[in-house]
């Protein structure tokens, strides 16, 4: 029911799941195979089937673009990060050294979507020669490498075993001066170590002139929860929506963090007869007044 | 012409003359910081031009003018297209007139926009009840209840059910301090309900503090 309204609303065209299967496998139209890939992924078809598919369609040549980049790799790239099977893990590895920027940035971020700890060294290996190889491509809208995605996928791969070695390869990006790039090392930097001050590099952010970082920006603190934040998100110059997609995550992380203090078993925002504290009444309160 | 008439006279022509998308911002947030009928009309027309920011200050300027900005909203809104009904509708609801909540219900319950159903659902919990006779109350605020109650537990935006529980809070409320307690008790209900059912937990955590704030207010006024 609610995917046939979110279809309709897209004015995308209706495909049962037998039909974007069928439409993927076939060659014949390479539009209809595009399109179902990325079908595929929207609607999270959990189906066998459906899923080798699109390790099938992430090894494509003949759907190739004027660049020589290869469209149809991406949206299945895309989609295997949606859908949520780990056994495409290796696949998505794989891709990581595809020569088409948008595949390596699709692949980081679907093994980050997947929680692919064994992406951690991977990734890495594309921030080889750090600050100084992350450089513009002449001629094209991007750099070396899809730097944000992979920094954002690292901020949250990282465990006990490899966490130093992390920090150490990411922390000379908050020097970048792309602010998404070093915005995204600021993330990563705040979510392996727990530090306030990187996550004060986004709040910063927040009171830039450019709209669309300020955006990103309330997304990064609301997806990394940083409860700190929650009175600079609200007084952003940004749309309601986002502000309020960016407090739920502030209240979200806090009460996942809470819950899990107590017990790992009750998974409801609050563990049964507890009341809010003062933290999470301001959020909400906040919250309340950007309806 | 008094001092005032003369400053409100300066802002409409700032508003006309605004030649980009920033001076209109500009223009429209100083007018709307006087907080003068007169400049109702104004605030209305920035309501259908395509400017965004122009019209989040519009209608934040006509919130603050309140009942006489609503008497002109409702006159005209017939004649609107979609967007400026939709930016009317948010005034409407910050406003809460009274005359406007069949209005408001019904946005609350079927609008397109995500945003426009959140405001609607927000402003079922702040109508100015007060302005109605006892038996015109009563039944607004049963129908207004049954329309959160829906719109709380059936909206597919987790933001739309999260306005409902804070217009739920806000209406339970309004019908306390009315002694009218036994209208309220199937709101408690309903938030429990969201406690208990909601997939998300945000709107968990909002029913559960409307329902806390809900036993306070019942503890003070049995106890005092």
């Amino acid at each position: 029911m609610q995917e046939n309204t979110t279809n309709e609303r897209e004015g995308a065209p209706q495909l049962t799941v037998s039909q974007a299967i069928a439409n993927l496998k076939q060659t014949e139209d390479q539009g209809d195979r595009y399109y179902a890939a990325w079908w595929i992924g929207r609607f999270q078809v959990r189906d066998p089937e459906a899923v080798n598919a699109l390790l099938v369609a992430l090894k494509d040549e003949q759907n190739r673009d004027t660049d020589g980049g290869f469209p149809l790799r991406r949206n299945a790239a895309r989609a295997l990060g949606k859908v949520g099977d780990e056994a495409v893990i290796p696949a998505l590895l794989d891709c990581l050294d595809c020569s088409d920027y948008y595949v390596r940035e699709a692949a980081a971020q679907s093994l980050q979507a997947l929680h692919a700890k064994a992406a951690a060294g991977p990734l890495t290996k594309l921030l080889a020669g750090g600050v100084a190889a992350a450089v513009p491509v002449p001629g094209k809208p991007h750099l070396t490498q899809p730097y944000n995605a992979i920094l954002e996928a690292l901020g949250e791969l990282g465990d006990e075993t490899n966490n130093d070695e992390l920090t150490s390869i990411i922390q000379p990006f908050l020097q970048h001066e792309v602010p998404q790039v070093k915005n995204g090392a600021a993330r990563a930097m705040y979510q392996l170590t727990g530090k306030g001050q990187y996550a004060d590099i986004l709040i910063e952010t927040l009171s830039c002139d450019d709209l669309q970082l300020r955006r990103s920006a309330l997304l990064d603190l609301g997806e990394v929860g940083y409860l700190p934040a929650a009175e600079a998100v609200a007084n952003t110059l940004a749309e309601n929506s986002i502000k309020l997609i960016s407090l739920k995550g502030l209240l979200e992380k806090h009460l996942a963090d809470k819950v899990g203090a107590k017990t790992t078993q009750n998974s409801t925002a609050l563990v049964s007869g507890e009341t809010h504290t003062v933290e999470t009444r301001k959020v909400m309160s906040l919250m309340d007044s950007l309806l | 012409m008094s001092n005032t008439d003369t400053l409100l006279q300066s802002k409409l022509q700032d508003v006309e003359a605004a030649d980009s998308a920033q001076s209109m911002l500009d223009a429209v947030e100083d007018l709307a910081a006087i907080k003068h009928e007169g400049a109702i009309d104004m605030l209305i027309r920035v309501l259908g031009y395509n400017n965004p920011g122009a019209a989040v200050a519009a209608v934040d300027g006509l919130i603050q003018i309140g009942t006489p900005a609503a008497s002109a909203l409702l006159s005209q809104i017939d004649g609107y297209n979609y967007g400026a009904r939709a930016w009317a509708l948010r005034v409407l609801a910050g406003i809460g007139d009274p005359r406007g909540r069949d209005l408001i219900l019904e946005t609350a319950a079927e609008d397109f926009s995500l945003s426009v159903r959140r405001a609607a659902a927000r402003g079922l919990g702040k109508i100015q009840w007060e302005k109605l006779s006892e038996q015109e109350r009563q039944a607004g605020q049963i129908k207004a209840r049954e329309t959160l109650l829906h719109v709380a537990s059936e909206d597919v935006e987790w933001v739309v059910r999260y306005a409902a529980v804070v217009g739920l809070e806000g209406l339970a409320k309004a019908m306390v301090i009315d002694n009218k307690r036994d209208l309220a008790a199937p709101i408690l209900g309903g938030l429990q309900d969201r406690i208990d059912q909601d997939e998300v937990p945000t709107v968990q955590a909002r029913a559960q503090w409307a329902l806390e704030k809900m036993n306070a207010t019942a503890e003070r006024v049995c106890c005092s």
